[in-house]
């Protein structure tokens, strides 16, 4: 088992005529992702990369039985495509689109609690590169050959710090469960904490690791609810120890604004939750590893 | 995106909310004949800059003549105010708000923020105005009154009464505060704004109530659907470097040490400034240069990289997902060569065509130090530093 992604997973891409967007479902076809359908409004009826193009969310569910979606849209746009996602009965949604307005996120995040817990659609990002479940599926823009299959469960905000994760896991021989990618903006679909519930009760995951950042109180909210309700090994990294305060890093949400935002701060308060964090970027596979012996 | 004092008090009169007469002036003598439009007997004088702070850093004055307003303020134009928040190198003084004075009887704190916990709107409101609202949290965190929007039908009067009466607003004057209340989240949520601040809001004596203060921020992710707020932009208050990059697509942030950091994805770009930190330096900057390493785009970060005097070494750290790293290697060999540089140049390149890539860099025949980890390449960056220091002992240790 892996969570979110499963090898047979039906996955449609939203967007799907876009350069980006075509390059990367070829790459998901390569990898052995399902993919059966794109939505493109008023080009239903096309082909990208042999799959069939739909004008609907609703239309492609009904036609190919979609579960999945990733969101390839420009960021006007985005939140809308989120919503009907949401709508068409969609049950996990990845969000690629980096700079989607904060207040179209807020309504985003209200629509989709119409619904109820067990027909709510999961969404993770936006911002962010994406989930794979080496081995099955991949869902994003990752390169998926610095994967390995294996029991490391992984959750970060950044992409590229995610890969540099996923490679030093590979050096050693260790493979990862799932990957997912929570995105860097400050309101996202899933937190630490909601992925952090899906790896607990996953089999396939022995062990989780969290990529944090500077900003938000989302890695002070996963450490209480490590310390509570976890009960597999957490090991984590924190990047920005040398970010200064009130200047926003790349990342829209990479801000400290208040107590228990800094890297140092978040670096205590997960320690004190008894999650091992590794001291540096260069020596995250090492400290995985370690744990896990 | 930051605005001035006096087009958040603009924007917030246009939704309802009560400001003090006023007038902005780019010149002392402009200064002097708004007073005199204005009229009354004392004015206040507040320059205009992206920081708050000012008044105790003598930014704000009090006036009581048009001969005294042209004084001041002939002490205050093309002058950088340095205040808590401007850092050391302050911010230039070009344009100042006259302001009738009104006779204040209370001072209450408002702000308004997107809230990451709950990803809503919400609503800090004390009593404790005039403070800033650390000091506020920290000193008297029980005056402080909080109070969540549900975004699908905004700020409903009741909400704002419950507000107006737990700051012990006396109940003539609950009207004007639900106005208030409700025309800073309306400005907030139709213009995107992702913070409103009024401090102090006042309680005139006259039973007037006054935003004396106004501080907004846009989000820059939705300024495509206001370019109204879009021409407010004043590049004299930003850092000039950082908004070059910024309009380049590059996101930059200057910093204090003398090794420059070239980085794909913000995650990667911190964690890369954390090492070199672990590694015994000190970063010059943070930049991501996203995800198409084009030959432009590394040539482009070179150039800013290096327009910082302070830097003595660089470091490119590129993870190739969407990028190839034979591609990223090209466009460091040609940004180099079209360019050179005198400063050491440590890259580390992984992912996608690592040994292309490699093989590109060597074969260049340039002077560049090669490292396979982030580890290696942060001590690599630093030790060259270092040997370069040895070599001119004239560079300027920072």
């Amino acid at each position: 088992m892996s969570i979110f992604l499963e090898r047979e997973t039906k996955v449609i891409v939203q967007g799907i005529t876009g350069k980006m967007a075509r390059f990367h479902t070829k790459e998901m076809l390569d990898y052995g992702t399902n993919v059966v359908g794109g939505v493109v409004p008023g080009k239903g009826g096309e082909k990208v990369e042999g799959v069939p193009v739909f004008n609907t969310v609703k239309e492609a569910v009904a036609e190919t039985g979609a579960e999945a979606t990733l969101v390839f849209v420009p960021p006007p746009a985005a939140a809308d495509s989120i919503m009907e996602a949401a709508d068409a009965g969609i049950r996990y949604c990845v969000c690629i689109t980096d700079g989607i307005p904060a207040q179209d996120m807020i309504r985003v995040k209200r629509y989709m609690y119409r619904y109820p817990k067990e027909r709510r659609m999961i969404l993770t990002g936006p911002n962010c590169a994406g989930t794979i479940s080496p081995g099955k599926a991949m869902l994003g823009i990752m390169p998926g050959h610095i994967y390995l299959q294996g029991n490391v469960g992984i959750i970060g905000r950044s992409g590229t710090l995610g890969y540099e994760a996923a490679a030093q896991l590979k050096e050693r021989g260790l493979g990862v469960s799932t990957s997912v990618g929570i995105g860097g903006d400050p309101i996202n679909g899933s937190s630490f904490r909601d992925v952090l519930e899906h790896f607990q009760n996953d089999p396939d995951t022995h062990i989780i690791c969290m990529i944090g950042e500077i900003g938000g109180p989302q890695e002070a909210e996963a450490a209480e609810y490590i310390r509570d309700h976890i009960t597999k090994p957490v090991v984590a990294y924190i990047a920005g120890l040398t970010a200064p305060k009130g200047r926003t890093m790349g990342h829209a949400g990479a801000i400290i604004s208040a107590f228990g935002e800094s890297a140092a701060e978040k670096v205590d308060i997960l320690t004190a939750a008894g999650v091992t964090v590794a001291e540096n970027p260069a020596v995250i596979g090492e400290t995985i590893a370690r744990v896990m012996q | 995106m930051d605005i001035h004092e006096y087009q958040a008090k603009e924007i917030l009169s246009q939704f309802g909310v009560g400001i003090p007469q006023g007038a902005l002036a780019y010149s002392p003598e402009q200064a002097a004949y708004r007073a005199r439009e204005i009229g009354g007997e004392r004015w206040v004088v507040k320059a205009q800059i992206h920081a708050g702070g000012r008044g105790k850093a003598g930014g704000v004055k009090v006036c009581n003549s048009d001969h005294e307003i042209q004084a001041v303020t002939e002490d205050m134009f093309g002058q950088k105010l340095v205040t808590h928040q401007t850092g050391p190198e302050g911010k230039g003084i070009y344009r100042v708000y006259v302001e009738a004075a009104v006779p204040i009887a209370r001072e209450i704190y408002l702000g308004f923020v997107l809230d990451r916990a709950t990803q809503r709107v919400m609503i800090i409101a004390s009593s404790e105005g005039g403070m800033e609202i650390e000091d506020i949290s920290a000193e008297s965190p029980d005056s402080m009154i909080r109070a969540v929007v549900e975004p699908a039908v905004g700020l409903p009067e009741f909400q704002c009464r419950e507000i107006a009466f737990a700051l012990g607003i006396k109940p003539g004057m609950i009207q004007q505060m639900v106005r208030t209340l409700r025309g800073c989240y309306r400005a907030l949520r139709e213009l995107d704004a992702t913070m409103v601040e009024v401090n102090p809001l006042v309680l005139t004596g006259d039973d007037r109530v006054l935003a004396l203060d106004a501080k907004m921020a846009f989000d820059n992710n939705a300024l495509f659907r206001h370019p109204q707020i879009m021409e407010l932009r004043d590049k004299s208050q930003e850092d000039p470097r950082e908004s070059r990059a910024a309009d380049h697509g590059l996101s930059y942030v200057g910093l204090e040490g003398n090794i420059g950091c070239i980085v794909n994805g913000a995650g990667l770009a911190m964690a890369t400034m954390d090492t070199i930190k672990l590694a015994g330096g000190e970063p010059a900057n943070f930049l991501d240069i996203g995800g198409g390493a084009t030959p432009e785009r590394v040539s482009r970060a070179f150039r800013l990289v290096m327009s910082d005097k302070n830097v003595q070494a660089i470091l490119i750290n590129i993870f190739a997902g969407i990028n190839r790293c034979d591609w990223v290697a090209e466009g460091i060999v040609r940004a180099l060569r079209d360019e050179p540089i005198d400063v050491p140049v440590v890259v580390r390149l992984a992912g996608t065509n690592v040994e292309e890539g490699q093989k590109i860099l060597a074969q260049s025949g340039l002077p560049l130090i090669r490292a396979t980890t982030l580890m290696e390449a942060a001590e690599r960056a630093v030790q060259s530093w270092r040997a370069d220091q040895n070599r001119n002992p004239n560079l300027k240790v920072v």
